[in-house]
């Protein structure tokens, strides 16, 4: 059948196009000032289950990057991004970060989503000796010099999260969380807090990213009937909780405190009736009314239009954590390595739309602002604010000024 | 007592769910023998559809009971005939041509509304049963499950459009031979079992995050499903959904998720050593 058969070669044909397409060269935005450019790397998941947190952190550091470039650029010299898409996919990562370090031998990698991510390309980093910033919030206890973690960790949010929600329902948690190193961690943190305010954990479940029903969960958490839930559910997946829980008809009856519902839009394109109520503490809300906040907003709703998606700490952070570097290379007066590190460390800071930013010397993580906000018909409603607050909990651990070299993880021992 | 039939109503339902997400599915590749690989992102542009829709006013329920459904079928006619019809019989490439449909589609979707979650409001309450509170919806999704099994068995059974469907799907030439045009036939059922799985779209739209990527978290349940459940569509989808669904429901309340999903795969595994045919390629084989 000569016309099937040809048929056949020309869908492969396209097909092969479209592959190409896509796997082929990353978008590099290119900028025409003229010397040779500072060449700054980014790996996040644009695609794929986690591209929706990494769509609107690479847009805030596009904006960093531009902003740097109408300034003049860094040393007098235009910033050039590569940007790779790492598809919510860890094998892209290394292979990426590898790429990064040694056909585009970039200044310094913004990157990373997942913890899991972040652990897959920070020993490439390390082996290559490439400075690297990871400027989400996450569990804690990195401890690396040539890392640099920007986001909030359990010190600073969680241990604003579980008091409050304490105070507020009383004293017995059930807490449900995704299972990979980020759930498994914070629920430790979770559970300590708890134990630590004078109440008990009911019971802790961990659920892999693609669960989607939840029925059998509520039924226990139904069983146990605790005086609140605390969730640590991440992606897209996992929204479902969400939804059931509020179908089922329990919103009224047992509130929800998070670390991480509302990072991506949740908020806004959920209904009311499903996220109303929820309380979160995280490093940045867009509806923080200070000048710099609603400055930032307004900057990116010009740059990328007014139904742009929410901007929450991960998006925020992810330009302080640009920023900062771009402070550390303007005092160091050069790219080098351990330069940019040296000056990194004199306490530099960064005043950010969520405030002022500060590298903390010793653990190389940010001494910032926390909130802590209630979801109320589809915004979030800040009702505190703790300014700078240190990581306490990963400088438990952690001394880069007494252990330089060090390079590893801390989980930190929370079981008691 | 009350905790029984709480778990009974979980049971029940995520069985239902089961079913609704696999028919589609069974009926493209139990009468075609074509691997559907697009199958969850026809589910996903039932999704879409109906939060769409839901969104510019429509009725709900109108939106996902007809307009996911109806539109999801009208994809699956453009995509057998531009895509699926050239390729019959050759089982691989039909794989590798509804695989990278699915990519397309995921892209295509991403690009017109963004990597988020979307959603519609959940149309109805809770209710209770003794102290605990569930889902009216569920009650909702079982009986749409019972419904469209049992309209889909009626239709094959005794309606001539059912009898000239099963007939070509068990001798195309011998069909042929009587006056039916077999193409016609495969466009149909195609078009069918897209629309099947728009409607499971349609009514996860409710409870699920509504996202590009959706479908991933469902394809690979409903074909196992439909592997499990072997040749008569309805019954074996039936059945092997009320295997599953107990299964993988049971073992999350008893343990936790991980062991739900655990435990489902190892169901799934032992079923196909002792059935290679699935269920009713050895039990209740006359069937539809």
């Amino acid at each position: 059948m000569p016309h099937g058969t040809f048929s056949r070669r020309s869908l492969l044909r396209s097909g092969f196009a479209l592959a190409g397409g896509a796997l082929a060269s990353p978008l590099v935005a290119r900028h025409a000032l003229g010397a040779d450019p500072v060449k700054v790397g980014s790996l996040l998941d644009l695609s794929g289950p986690i591209g929706s947190s990494g769509q609107a952190m690479y847009d805030t550091f596009r904006l960093a990057v531009e902003e740097v470039n109408a300034t003049g650029g860094l040393l007098g010299r235009p910033v050039e991004l590569v940007n790779y898409d790492t598809q919510s996919t860890i094998q892209l990562y290394s292979q990426y970060a590898q790429q990064l370090a040694l056909r585009d031998k970039v200044a310094v990698v913004h990157g990373g989503i997942t913890s899991a991510s972040r652990e897959a390309i920070r020993p490439v980093f390390n082996r290559y000796r490439m400075p690297y910033f990871y400027n989400v919030l996450y569990e804690g206890g990195v401890c690396d010099r040539d890392t640099f973690c920007t986001g909030t960790t359990p010190a600073q949010t969680v241990n604003k999260l579980v008091p409050y929600a304490m105070e507020s329902w009383g004293k017995k948690a059930y807490i449900i969380a995704a299972d990979y190193n980020y759930g498994q961690i914070t629920a430790k943190w979770m559970s300590k807090y708890v134990r630590d305010g004078g109440g008990s954990v009911e019971a802790i479940e961990f659920f892999p990213l693609d669960v989607t029903e939840f029925s059998a969960t509520i039924s226990k958490i139904q069983r146990a009937a605790p005086a609140m839930v605390l969730s640590a559910l991440v992606g897209a997946n996992h929204t479902a909780f969400y939804r059931q829980w509020a179908a089922a008809g329990m919103k009224s009856r047992i509130p929800i405190a998070s670390t991480t519902f509302g990072l991506v839009n949740e908020v806004a394109s959920l209904d009311p009736a499903e996220s109303n109520g929820i309380v979160t503490s995280y490093g940045y809300y867009q509806e923080i009314t200070t000048p710099a906040s609603s400055g930032f907003v307004a900057k990116l709703r010009a740059r990328y239009g007014a139904n742009m998606p929410y901007t929450s700490e991960l998006a925020c952070a992810n330009y302080e954590g640009f920023m900062l570097w771009a402070e550390g290379v303007r005092k160091a007066g050069s790219l080098d390595r351990v330069k940019v590190c040296e000056a990194l460390e004199t306490g530099i800071s960064f005043d950010g739309p969520s405030g002022k930013v500060t590298m903390d010397r010793q653990t190389h993580h940010a001494v910032r602002n926390a909130y802590l906000a209630e979801a109320r018909d589809r915004s979030w409603k800040v009702l505190h604010s703790y300014p700078d607050q240190p990581p306490a909990d990963t400088a438990a651990v952690c001394d880069l000024v007494a252990n330089p070299r060090m390079s590893k993880q801390f989980v930190i021992d929370v079981s008691n | 007592m009350a905790l029984t039939g709480l778990l009974t109503f979980n049971i029940l339902n995520s069985i239902a769910l089961l079913v609704l997400l696999s028919l589609g599915l069974g009926v493209i590749y139990g009468m075609m023998k074509v691997i559907n690989l697009a199958h969850g992102e026809f589910v996903m542009l039932g999704a879409y559809a109906t939060v769409l829709c839901a969104d510019a006013g429509v009725n709900l329920w109108l939106a996902m009971l007809v307009v996911a459904p109806l539109f999801c079928g009208l994809v699956g006619l453009v995509v057998e005939r531009g895509l699926i019809r050239f390729l019959y019989g050759r089982m691989i490439d039909t794989m590798l041509a509804s695989w990278g449909l699915s990519l397309g589609l995921i892209g295509l979707v991403t690009t017109l509304f963004g990597n988020t979650v979307r959603g519609v409001s959940n149309p109805l309450g809770g209710f209770t049963i003794g102290p605990y509170q569930t889902s009216l919806y569920g009650v909702f999704v079982i009986l749409l499950a019972m419904a469209v099994c049992g309209l889909l068995w009626a239709g094959l059974r005794y309606l001539r459009f059912g009898l000239i469907l099963r007939a070509t799907m068990q001798n195309p030439d011998m069909a042929a031979a009587l006056g039916v045009a077999p193409p016609r036939i495969y466009m149909a059922t195609f078009a069918l079992g897209a629309a099947l799985a728009g409607l499971a779209g349609g009514v996860l739209a409710p409870v699920s995050g509504v996202s590009p990527g959706m479908g991933a978290a469902f394809i690979a349940k409903a074909f196992i499903t439909v592997l499990g459940g072997g040749p008569a569509i309805i019954t074996g989808t039936g059945l092997a959904s009320g295997l599953f669904g107990t299964i993988s429901e049971l073992a999350s309340f008893q343990t936790t998720p991980v062991f739900g999903q655990v435990a489902l795969l190892l169901a799934a595994i032992i079923m196909i050593r002792l059935l290679p045919q699935g269920i009713t390629g050895r039990f209740l084989r006359r069937s539809v």
